[in-house]
């Protein structure tokens, strides 16, 4: 599913936030993805999205070369894989379906379909009652529940989540494990970058730890 | 192979995985028509939303539309003017104040019967004095001369074949010879003067309305920079799904050509109220000069263009600053 060959990136400002990955990730595989903050979660996952381009080397998700993805192509790629971040970038000025609803929306899905799709994702994790709510009147749990909802919406193959427990109690973070578990038995993909080591340990699934811009352990399916 | 299929089939062509098409073409075409459709109507509820703002961005397009509209409207006016005097083409012939009346009747009989004159009036000395009276407002002033300073005029009304050139000169050289003549007048040359005049006020006027162009696209510009900012995070959040530029942009057009459309209209509406308020005066101060002359506004084609022209300043107001600064929105 995910495949690097020796990538590096170095920002502009000189600081070389990966160097020399290489690893693999296989279709269907939940993947922890540790390290102190610096080490290069946040600059891999980046280079997942498209939202920064390795300085060498190649990423290969879902069997394409992500450098030959330009354009259009990249709004395209995106629709693909559900992201879910630590501060869940919600919109507040819109309703729980609405902020749900956005990736069909984006990717041209017809409103029935829409209205169906944005249910079934809202009922997974529990939010169902909520949807004509505007997220600001939410717990942080559930916002960030409402978050993976929108990445899940579109059934995208491959979902990144990018310290989704980050400001969360033990017992939210516990439940939003439990939430990428399930999605994780349906098949999809998961990534999810964390420091919290605890709580890896608990879900006793691979663990890739960076350090230093470079993969410790983890790197390949065991 | 029908054009579903080839679609069909260039999406079972794709790369496996990760990308696949999720969605027919028809129902994106549909999502795609739906889309504009629902921009349109919410970039003019948002911008109905903050009306004391969107009031000032319509009265600030509609004042740099109105201000090129108004003089192309006046311009357009004084040509209407030029050419009623034009066709008309009259020689004024003022007659010498000792001209016997006997005289002067008899020459009018001479002109009636002239091939190249069209009709004669004769207005006598009393007739002048009164419309003067009626129209200049100096009626007491009028009443304390002892004598009417007014000469009688002849207006002499040239045949169509006559009304030009050669044979219009040779009609003045006569007129001014006869004897009973103190001074005969050819409109004409005025309106010739005038032509050129209106010929440079229309290309400064055209010169003025670029430059309000360049001004209302640099405040839709602007405009729509400062929504683009304020709407930085929902931009971020809709290119991280996998929205295209085309999609990110098409609300911001929208609001754009909503900025030029509205002002367009107040545009409009503005030059209305002018032309009404100047109409009444206008009216009297042609009746002065014995014409029935009235303001024309734009008509309804000329009103459409405008406002449509307005709608295309704004729009390509927009897609300046659409395309200078979304393009620098990158999800970090």
């Amino acid at each position: 599913m995910i495949r690097f060959h020796g990538v590096s990136k170095r920002y502009d400002t000189g600081q070389e936030a990966l160097s020399r990955v290489d690893f693999h990730i296989e279709r269907g595989e939940m993947v922890f993805l540790t390290g102190h903050s610096g080490a290069g979660k946040s600059t891999l996952m980046k280079l997942i999205m498209l939202m920064e381009r390795p300085t060498s080397g190649q990423v290969i998700v879902g069997g394409r070369n992500t450098e030959r993805i330009r354009g259009n192509g990249i709004a395209h790629y995106r629709r693909d894989i559900g992201v879910v971040f630590q501060n869940h970038q919600l919109l507040f000025d819109r309703s729980v379906f609405d902020n749900v609803a956005l990736p069909l929306q984006v990717a041209g899905f017809q409103t029935a379909d829409i209205g169906r799709r944005v249910r079934a994702a809202l009922d997974k994790v529990g939010l169902l009652h909520k949807e004509k709510l505007k997220p600001i009147t939410l717990s942080g749990g559930e916002q960030q529940r409402v978050g993976i909802a929108r990445a899940v919406v579109n059934k995208p193959a491959l979902v990144l989540a990018d310290e989704p427990t980050g400001n969360l109690d033990p017992d939210l973070s516990a439940e939003i494990m439990t939430l990428f578990r399930q999605f994780n038995e349906l098949g999809m993909t998961l990534m999810i970058a964390t420091h919290d080591i605890e709580l890896t340990q608990r879900m006793n699934k691979r663990v890739m730890s960076l350090e230093h811009g470079r993969v410790l352990a983890g790197g390949n399916p065991s | 192979m029908t054009r579903a299929a080839r679609a069909n089939q260039r999406s079972h062509s794709r790369p496996q995985g990760a990308v696949q098409s999720k969605t027919h073409w028809r129902d994106r075409l549909a999502a795609w028509q739906a889309h504009h459709s629902t921009c349109a109507i919410e970039s003019l509820l948002r911008l109905l939303r903050t009306p004391l703002q969107s009031l000032l961005t319509w009265l600030v397009v509609a004042i740099a539309t109105a201000l090129p509209a108004t003089l192309f409207v006046a311009l357009d006016n004084v040509r209407s003017l030029g050419y009623q005097w034009q066709d008309s083409s009259q020689i004024s012939v003022f007659l010498k104040r000792d001209a016997a009346a006997d005289a002067v009747g008899q020459w009018q009989r001479q002109l009636g019967n002239h091939t190249g004159v069209a009709e004669v009036t004769l207005i006598n000395p009393e007739q002048a004095l009164e419309e003067f009276r009626q129209h200049s407002g100096l009626g007491d002033v009028l009443d304390d001369l002892e004598e009417n300073p007014l000469p009688a005029v002849l207006l002499v009304q040239p045949t169509l074949s006559a009304s030009q050139g050669e044979p219009l000169q040779a009609l003045l050289q006569q007129l001014q010879a006869n004897p009973l003549t103190d001074d005969a007048r050819l409109d004409m040359l005025w309106v010739q003067r005038l032509e050129q005049l209106i010929e440079l006020a229309s290309r400064i006027v055209f010169f003025l309305a670029l430059l309000l162009v360049l001004g209302l696209l640099l405040v839709i510009g602007n405009t729509i920079r400062l929504t683009i900012e304020s709407r930085r995070e929902e931009i971020l959040v809709v290119k991280l799904v996998g929205g295209t530029d085309a999609y990110v942009r098409r609300p911001f057009l929208y609001t754009g050509l909503w900025y030029g459309l509205g002002g367009g209209l107040a545009a409009l509406l503005l030059l209305a109220t002018g032309l009404h308020w100047l109409s009444d005066p206008v009216a009297s101060l042609a009746s002065l000069y014995q014409s029935d002359f009235r303001l024309r506004g734009l008509d309804i084609i000329s009103s459409a263009q405008l406002v449509l022209l307005a709608g295309l300043v704004g729009l390509a107001g927009a897609w300046l600053a659409v395309g200078r600064h979304l393009s620098a929105i990158k999800p970090r």
